[in-house]
């Protein structure tokens, strides 16, 4: 067998294996999982992926809120959408009200929803001198209506023997502040009704006559009146506090899921492959090492392979995690040192059968070393298994990194499926319902598998017709 | 038989070896964490001593002083002295660990209010035994008698529906699995409760009845996920049997098809039958063991998952090698049932 013969052999080979389904529908969701770890490390801010576990990052978000699509799902009246608006969602106006210079930031809120915002939020960060600067909110309603919710003085300078002799003040206005509830007071003479002040946010988005949502687009202006002319306003954002938000919804540490689902992707591809193709290559070196020589050496490494293959892997994954680290190159590296042994007996079943065949017995006459043997000749042959067999152990990787984060010792500093469901879990999220939680990080982990592991059968069956029952000869936990 | 006897013995004594082996890799591992727990330990119990006895001081540093050498006497009489990887103490661990004595758990009690690390887990080791060998026994009752169906109507939409859902099955996580579960059966449906500890006390009458409807949930989510994978594989040797020109001349001596199917196949087929069923159950095994956390289902699997929330060691220790005593017992039962279908395994071994 020549080469290009061999290379020729290949790419039929490979071009049936594409025209089989199962390998088709595999190669389609590594597609989408290939997609979402592009997105993941494009258009996700990396903040997002460093800061999962801080809880001050996600702190504008909503509290187990629902995927935001599900408002379509639902007969009649839909959920109000919980909106994170920045300055750059805003139109700005810098003014000079007599004599002092404002700056206003104007915030369209299209609210068309049933029922009422759950809170709302006013942050902000400004640079200021010696006069502290005043902030005031007015909203402005569908029905023309315009109340003035908040008027304040920020907190006198207190760095004046700073060099910049400026000072940095970060703060938030909450609906339930009592200077918005006497600010509204004085509006409740207009209502038709007595409107509850205790949340505010019930009587800004209140009909006049009635106790019910008035929709349409609402004002919400932000104003600061700086004194001095290097007042800087830094950050200033409304959030608008719905029950629903974004394409997977939230939980109760207010992450957006659909962040963690994103770049769970790029992990577990990581994981999964890293893992079965280190897993298999060493194994089937080894296997072939043991085989091919034989004798006393073949008894000493099989020897070997049976008791790492008696061992309970999961044991010791739990223990070393604990132990030595629990970063995700570790856990990579933790599987490999136990992946490898199921392998490395098929490998060196094989390696005694093809050790006899007349071109291994005359490349061993003309003096070929044993590594060059069987990296050259022996290897060769075995490819087709061996790329079954990383495809078949790639979700066998996935899945044992899954079950160690589902148990609390998976990498703390980044998201992963199986964190995200060791949370839910932890939560609750089952018995209270919230699905949104537990049904995306699970479907990401099966899809993951299937289609490494359609793929794998495909392999099978178009290489090995008679097939094997063995799913995957190489697992982890 | 003398030759079966000396099977039995020497796969036992592989497998005790197995056990052994992992203890010792565990505390190779974990010899520094104990060992710092451990004078952790003795300083908390000197100091509280100290404390209760009222022991009247002149000076700050005489009761340093005084608690220095209580903590020196204690450390010397448990011979703390010496560091965890010197023989006398290491050997003296593994024996403390294999029999399970492990000391005080920080964190837990059993339900007498029991401390101690072994009554916690001896406690939980019966319903973890109880929901995997149920499980179990489910899974080869369903496996053996639809996967001989399914080689018998090999083809067919039954056939390659299991075969198919084998293939998917093995991808989903055993916890998520669980999970789902809840949301169906317990959240929106109402069926079963969602956490598997039962109400009633254990000294009730109705305790054992109240524990099986809260194992139901469990079990169902078990048997769901390895049915298919069993039943795949007992058809997928099976079938190679019906195709062996022997089972085709027993067809045409006219022996009833069913006969043929589940004492002369399915027997032959036995030992690769269990060699992938096996496969397929050790790779099960931590699954059932973390669903426990799922359902709050009180065995060694939710120990384990609670203990690591606040590191509690020594708890963790014991978990494990009760994991490891139930995994080693699976193998050791599948090398003998091995051993009794395929007789040349005891006369060549």
């Amino acid at each position: 067998v020549t080469a290009t013969e061999s290379a020729g052999n290949f790419s039929l080979l490979l071009r049936r294996i594409l025209h089989t389904k199962a390998a088709l529908v595999g190669f389609s969701i590594i597609g989408i999982l290939a997609a979402m770890t592009i997105y993941a490390l494009v258009a996700v801010p990396l903040e997002s992926f460093s800061q999962w576990n801080d809880p001050g990052f996600w702190i504008d978000y909503p509290k187990s809120a629902a995927p935001s699509w599900i408002n379509l799902m639902l007969p009649e009246g839909n959920l109000p959408n919980h909106m994170i608006l920045g300055p750059s969602d805003a139109k700005t106006q810098n003014s000079s009200l007599g004599g002092i210079p404002t700056n206003s930031f104007l915030y369209d809120i299209d609210f068309r929803y049933n029922s009422y915002p759950t809170d709302f939020i006013i942050d902000y960060c400004l640079k200021y001198g010696e006069i502290p600067p005043v902030i005031q909110v007015d909203v402005t309603r569908p029905d023309g209506e315009s109340f003035m919710i908040y008027n304040s003085p920020l907190p006198s300078s207190t760095l004046s023997d700073n060099l910049s002799n400026l000072t940095e003040y970060c703060s938030r206005i909450f609906s339930t502040d009592e200077s918005i509830r006497d600010n509204l007071q004085a509006y409740t003479g207009r209502f038709d009704y007595s409107p509850d002040l205790s949340s505010p946010q019930k009587m800004i988005f209140s009909q006049l006559d009635k106790d019910a949502v008035l929709r349409g687009k609402y004002l919400f202006n932000v104003t600061y009146y700086l004194f001095d002319p290097e007042d800087k306003v830094e950050n200033t954002k409304v959030i608008l506090g719905g029950r629903v938000y974004g394409l997977m919804g939230t939980d109760d540490l207010r992450r957006d899921l659909s962040i963690g689902i994103f770049w769970g992707a790029p992990v577990a591809l990581f994981v999964g492959l890293t893992a079965a193709i280190s897993s298999v290559t060493i194994g089937m070196l080894y296997g072939l090492l043991a085989g091919y020589k034989g004798g006393r050496y073949d008894e000493a490494l099989m020897r070997i392979n049976d008791l790492v293959i008696s061992l309970p892997t999961f044991v010791f994954l739990v223990i070393l995690s604990i132990t030595i680290g629990s970063s995700i190159f570790l856990i990579t590296l933790f599987l490999v040192i136990f992946g490898w042994s199921g392998i490395a007996r098929v490998a060196r079943s094989l390696a005694l059968q093809i050790k006899n065949l007349q071109y291994v017995e005359a490349s061993k006459l003309m003096g070929e070393t044993d590594i060059k043997i069987i990296l050259r000749h022996i290897l060769p042959q075995l490819l087709p298994l061996t790329f079954a067999s990383i495809a078949l152990a790639v979700p066998a990787a996935i899945l044992a990194e899954a079950t160690l984060s589902f148990i609390g010792l998976g990498d703390p500093s980044i998201p992963t499926w199986g964190s995200i469901l060791h949370d839910a879990n932890t939560a609750s999220a089952a018995a209270r319902g919230l699905w949104w939680w537990i049904l995306p990080p699970g479907i990401m982990i099966a899809a993951a598998g299937i289609s490494f592991a359609l793929i794998g059968s495909a392999i099978e069956s178009v290489t090995n017709p008679r097939g094997s029952a063995n799913q995957s000869k190489v697992r982890f936990t | 038989m003398t030759g079966f006897l000396f099977f039995v013995a020497k796969t036992t004594a592989y497998r005790i070896l197995v056990v052994v082996v992992t203890v010792i890799i565990t505390l190779i591992l974990l010899g520094s964490a104990m060992d710092k727990l451990l004078s952790d330990r003795i300083r908390a119990e000197v100091v509280e001593a100290a404390a209760q006895d009222k022991i009247q001081f002149k000076m700050l540093s005489q009761r340093q002083a005084y608690i220095d050498e209580q903590i020196d006497i204690k450390t010397k009489g448990l011979g703390l002295d010496e560091p965890w990887y010197s023989p006398k103490r290491f050997v003296n661990t593994l024996f403390q660990v294999l029999t399970l004595d492990l000391g005080r758990s920080n964190f837990f009690t059993s339900d007498s209010g029991s401390s101690n690390v072994s009554d916690i887990i001896i406690e939980r080791v019966p319903k973890t035994v109880l929901l995997f060998t149920t499980s179990t026994v489910i899974v080869v009752v369903i496996g053996l008698f639809l996967g001989t169906y399914m080689a018998e109507k090999r083809g067919s939409a039954l056939d390659k529906g299991v075969s198919f859902t084998a293939v998917v099955s093995n991808s989903f996580a055993t916890f998520w699995v669980g999970m789902l579960m809840i949301l169906l059966f317990s959240f929106t449906l109402h069926i079963f409760p969602a956490r598997s500890t039962p109400l009633t006390s254990p000294g009730d009458p109705f305790y054992v009845l109240d524990l099986l409807y809260h194992m139901i949930l469990p079990l169902i989510t078990l048997v769901l996920l390895s049915f298919t994978v069993w039943s795949f594989v007992v058809r997928y040797f099976v079938s190679r049997v019906l195709d062996e020109d022997y089972i085709q001349a027993k067809r045409v001596m006219g022996i009833p098809k069913r006969k043929i199917l589940y004492s002369h196949a399915l027997k032959n087929a036995a030992p690769p039958i269990l060699t992938g069923i096996v496969t397929a159950l050790i790779a099960s095994i931590s699954g059932s063991f973390i669903v426990e956390a799922v359902f709050d289902w009180p065995g060694v699997g939710k120990l384990l998952y609670d203990a690591i929330v606040v590191m509690d060691i020594p708890l963790i220790l014991g978990s494990t090698y009760v994991f490891t005593l139930i995994y080693v017992m699976t193998m050791l039962i599948a090398d003998l049932l091995y051993a009794y279908f395929d007789p040349r395994v005891k006369v060549s071994s």
